[in-house]
């Protein structure tokens, strides 16, 4: 008696819905475009360095290009080798790890192993206002108090010098190092520190010899998105380590990032279509497929803990 | 007992090295909070004397005296008003699909991949891209407009996934409860799922934007001139924003400029502060009123 009366009744208003059918599908449609933008934007990537890149090497061979150690592409004679850019930005990432990775994963450490919540409460938002500091307010600092420290220490320091920058850089992934270990820490079972204790390890030899291994492929995660960003640090490392494009090791010299490069041409006003321009597209391609290669290691490690967790 | 004593004397020495590796690990912890004083109290210093209604009112100028930071200034608001409205609807959509539409099948699985590794590309590709396309492609020049959709691209990954975030915070008994009472699905959304989200996505967007407001490398590949001497009245015009201008005086080799650069990031941690006070506020205020 009352299943045709609710049919009846639901008849009319499913007609409704399926007049409205139209609208769901419009706003699915929709929000399916906004969520494509970003595949563009991945696309577009790819696309402008892979095009921009090629009108590079039909003038310049590959191979001189990724093996050439001089760098001289805006002076006569030209050379178009990277090698001296990416060795400028290998010290500076090397020297920024150095920095960032002990005492990254020393401030993680006694965040989740000793602190009590109100002194974490107060360290966790000093480490987020230092990761929320603009670059160039880091190069300002690099510039006008590190370089001087080191100078009065090595008095043979460079103005613009790579050890300013690798420091300074060490100090902006700093935070990043420390919250992801801290994640990483937080994560293992409190199972596993209570049986250490319970045979009689210190809190020490629990957080070296338990937390960290059993935490390890974060930590490593934590490491390696730190050092990709570091290589793709711009600012800092333009105002601090200089423009001089050189294939050495020496940390107290003037050097020249790949990012610092691409400013550098930026900021000249190079004509379109040129081989100098598109030089710009060819460091960024090198720069894009490193900082991707290493995005793509650090969440390979990140699934080894899932599947641990499972 | 020489066995006892043996195994204290290694107990003590291993209760050293505990009490010395937590001594470590405090100092490690010090040295970040050191680092932030020093950073501060150096641009204090340097700085604070010479922010005032001159410098704020002023166009850069080649006397460091009469230099100020208005074009910078107004130009870094122009910026984040245009990228608030390109990046905001967008992420906020992308954030609606994948959390209450996105079916579980290989195309989502590839979205997420792709966000994650965009979240991984360094800002100054955002740049080269933006010149490529923006700039150059489109015709926009360098102008205000190519910078913002330049920026707009940049955070548009971390909108999205703040967005999400606050999306996945409100439970699923509310959407259950729109559906029983016959609302389809974008009604749920609209009407319940949203309007519960907002304050997270609010907070997210302004934490998003205040990253956009401190990008420097971008912009100055996209080609924002150091020198403006005047206010943009349109999206088409040339412009400057804070950083850029932070960074020009930096660059430059006198003492005077350095002093300009740091009463330009006084204004410019100013501006951030405030932006990021606002986002714990509403955060804040969204976990008291919260109604669930």
């Amino acid at each position: 008696m009352n299943g045709p009366a609710l049919a009846e009744r639901v008849t009319p208003a499913s007609l409704f819905r399926q007049s409205i059918d139209w609208k769901e599908l419009a706003v699915r449609g929709g929000l399916l475009l906004c969520a494509s933008i970003s595949v563009l934007t991945t696309i577009g990537i790819v696309v402008v360095l892979a095009t921009e890149s090629f009108g590079f090497f039909r003038h310049v061979p590959v191979h001189d290009f990724l093996l050439g150690t001089r760098w001289a592409p805006l002076l006569e004679p030209r050379s178009f080798g990277v090698l001296p850019l990416v060795s400028g930005t290998m010290i500076v990432v090397v020297g920024s790890a150095v920095v960032a990775v002990p005492t990254g994963l020393a401030t993680a450490i006694y965040l989740s192993e000793y602190a009590s919540p109100r002194f974490r409460s107060i360290v966790k938002p000093v480490l987020e206002i230092l990761a929320g500091i603009p670059t160039v307010v880091y190069g300002y600092f690099a510039l006008t108090t590190i370089t001087p420290a080191l100078r009065a220490i090595f008095p043979a320091t460079e103005v613009f010098n790579a050890a300013s920058a690798a420091i300074v850089v060490g100090v902006m992934i700093l935070p990043m190092v420390a919250s992801l270990c801290e994640d990483a820490l937080s994560s293992v079972p409190r199972a596993q520190r209570e049986a250490g204790f319970a045979l009689g390890a210190t809190r020490g030899e629990v957080a070296t010899q338990i937390v960290v291994p059993a935490a390890a492929s974060g930590v490593v995660a934590s490491f390696v998105l730190a050092l990709s960003r570091a290589i793709g640090e711009t600012m800092a490392v333009t105002l601090a380590a200089g423009a001089t494009p050189r294939f050495s090791l020496n940390l107290l010299e003037s050097i020249q990032t790949m990012t610092a490069y691409i400013v550098q041409v930026s900021l000249g006003d190079t004509p379109a279509h040129t081989v100098e321009y598109q030089t710009i597209f060819a460091v960024g391609a090198l720069l894009f497929l490193i900082t991707l290669g290493l995005n793509v290691l650090a969440h390979r490690f990140l699934r080894g803990i899932h599947r641990i967790g499972e | 007992m020489s066995l006892l004593g043996h195994g204290s004397e290694a107990l003590r020495a291993r209760h050293r090295r505990a009490a010395f590796f937590r001594l470590f690990c405090a100092a490690m912890t010090a040295f970040g909070m050191v680092v932030l004083v020093v950073l501060l109290t150096r641009i204090w210093r340097e700085g604070h004397a010479w922010v005032d209604w001159q410098f704020l009112s002023s166009f850069p100028s080649r006397k460091p005296e009469l230099a100020g930071i208005l074009s910078a200034l107004v130009g870094t608001a122009w910026l984040v008003v245009l990228t608030a409205l390109v990046s905001v609807p967008l992420g906020v959509g992308s954030a609606v699909y994948l959390e209450e539409y996105a079916p579980n099948n290989r195309w989502t699985r590839f979205l997420e991949v792709n966000l994650a590794n965009l979240a991984g590309v360094p800002s100054i590709i955002y740049g080269i891209l933006g010149l490529a396309v923006f700039v150059r492609g489109f015709g926009l020049g360098r102008s205000l407009l190519a910078g913002s959709l330049t920026l707009s691209l940049l955070v548009l990954p971390v909108i999205i996934v703040a967005s999400r975030e606050a999306i996945r915070t409100v439970p699923a008994s509310f959407r259950h409860a729109a559906y029983a009472l016959g609302a389809t699905r974008r009604q749920a959304v609209v009407h319940h799922v949203l309007p519960a989200a907002i304050p997270g996505i609010l907070t997210g967007v302004i934490l998003a934007l205040s990253r956009a407001i401190g990008e420097t490398a971008p912009l100055v590949v996209v080609g924002a001139f150091g020198y403006v001497a005047f206010v943009p009245a349109g999206v088409l015009d040339d412009f400057t924003a804070l950083p850029i201008q932070i960074y020009n005086w930096t660059a430059r080799p006198q003492e005077e400029f350095h002093a300009l650069a740091a009463a330009g990031i006084l204004v410019l941690l100013a501006v951030l502060m405030l932006m990021n006070a606002t986002a714990v506020w509403i955060r804040q205020r969204a976990r008291r009123n919260r109604p669930w």
